[in-house]
């Protein structure tokens, strides 16, 4: 009951801190998640992020989904995942009786582009590290910079990317040139 | 009956939304043209609204949606029929994972799963860089001087080794406060 209680505190609070959604709740999820609580590696964190970019849904709560059922089953998949949401459900439903005062006062807009500015410097912190765990060999280096090309200039769908460097991984495995 | 409509119409939204968050524009546009609940032109507000709030994209604009549609329970309605459909598909994946982890293809794919998500991720912060950073209010091309000056700053003191474990809610408060010093 209280692991129940703590992961919903802990995703009410990543949902309730994080502007601009999935990716920019990124550094917070590897604060709270891997290097605060330790329910989950940073590899796990990316695992996630790839199951998510090819399953329907918001990636954020997949991911909250996923911490919630490793840590507790399905009632704390749940548990984690309405934690998630319930910041927004409550915020916006207060937003919505007084949106335009809220948006158009220009203190409002002032701390908004400081925040974006720091949630630029926060992410890219965070793919430097992803980077610096996931580049375990130049193979995979190559496959990064591959998958960066590709989803940068050319309309092919993140999907497929993650699909077929999946398909890559077990065929490398197949002809014997991984060891894991 | 509106929260079945609502139930039936985000469930769907949940349901076929790959991708996350802004993978639901679309679909917010389709029901625009069906439902008097909102306007296109709503969604764009939505998404506005969305950016400078807390919260995934996805859910903010669920919520805002099923309030416009039918009040408070209309947002809580939009909101979880949502997330339905990804809590059920991932609590699956999930128990596949936990017992397939150890299996050597799962393994292997992921090897390389990693370092491609990397990649994409990294797009996707060129592109939040682009749009918050290089793009100016009347949508044409800027080099931000001061804001790319602080954007550094801020990286490099993260980075500092004792202070690095701060939480990372002191730097996006110190980034408020900044933007209102200085009035960005």
């Amino acid at each position: 009951m209280k692991m129940l209680l703590d992961l919903y505190c802990v995703f009410f609070r990543i949902g309730g801190l994080t502007f601009g959604g999935g990716l920019t709740m990124l550094p917070m999820l590897k604060y709270e998640l891997s290097e605060k609580k330790q329910w989950v590696t940073e590899d796990e964190l990316l695992d996630y992020y790839a199951i998510g970019q090819c399953t329907p849904g918001i990636i954020a709560v997949n991911t909250s989904t996923f911490v919630g059922f490793k840590k507790k089953g399905i009632p704390g998949a749940i548990c984690s995942t309405l934690g998630m949401v319930s910041p927004s459900l409550i915020i916006i439903t207060l937003l919505a009786l007084f949106l335009e005062r809220y948006m158009s006062a220009p203190i409002v807009a002032h701390a908004l582009t400081g925040i974006k500015i720091v949630v630029c410097a926060l992410l890219l912190n965070t793919v430097i590290t992803l980077a610096k765990k996931s580049f375990v060999s130049p193979v995979c280096v190559v496959i990064g910079v591959l998958a960066f090309g590709l989803a940068m200039f050319t309309p092919v769908p993140a999907v497929i990317l993650v699909i077929v460097a999946g398909v890559f991984g077990i065929v490398m495995q197949k002809l014997g040139r991984l060891k894991l | 009956m509106i929260y079945l409509t609502l139930f039936m119409e985000f469930f769907q939204i949940g349901l076929f939304a790959v991708g996350g968050g802004p993978a639901t524009i679309p679909f917010l546009m389709n029901l625009a043209g069906r439902y008097d609940w909102f306007t296109k032109g709503d969604v764009a507000s939505m998404l506005a609204v969305s950016e400078s709030t807390p919260g995934p994209i996805g859910i903010n604009m669920a919520t805002y949606a099923g309030y416009h549609a039918a009040g408070i329970p209309g947002g809580i309605a939009a909101t979880l029929s949502l997330v339905l459909p990804s809590l059920i598909v991932i609590v699956i994946i999930a128990k596949l994972l936990e017992n397939f982890s150890k299996n050597p293809y799962v393994k292997s794919a992921f090897w390389a799963i990693r370092p491609a998500v990397t990649g994409l991720i990294a797009t996707a912060v060129v592109g939040i860089f682009e749009t918050t950073l290089f793009t100016a209010s009347d949508g044409s091309f800027q080099i931000p001087v001061f804001s790319l000056i602080m954007c550094a700053v801020f990286f490099v003191i993260m980075n500092l080794k004792q202070l690095h474990k701060l939480h990372p809610i002191c730097f996006l408060l110190a980034g408020a406060i900044l933007g209102i010093a200085f009035q960005l």
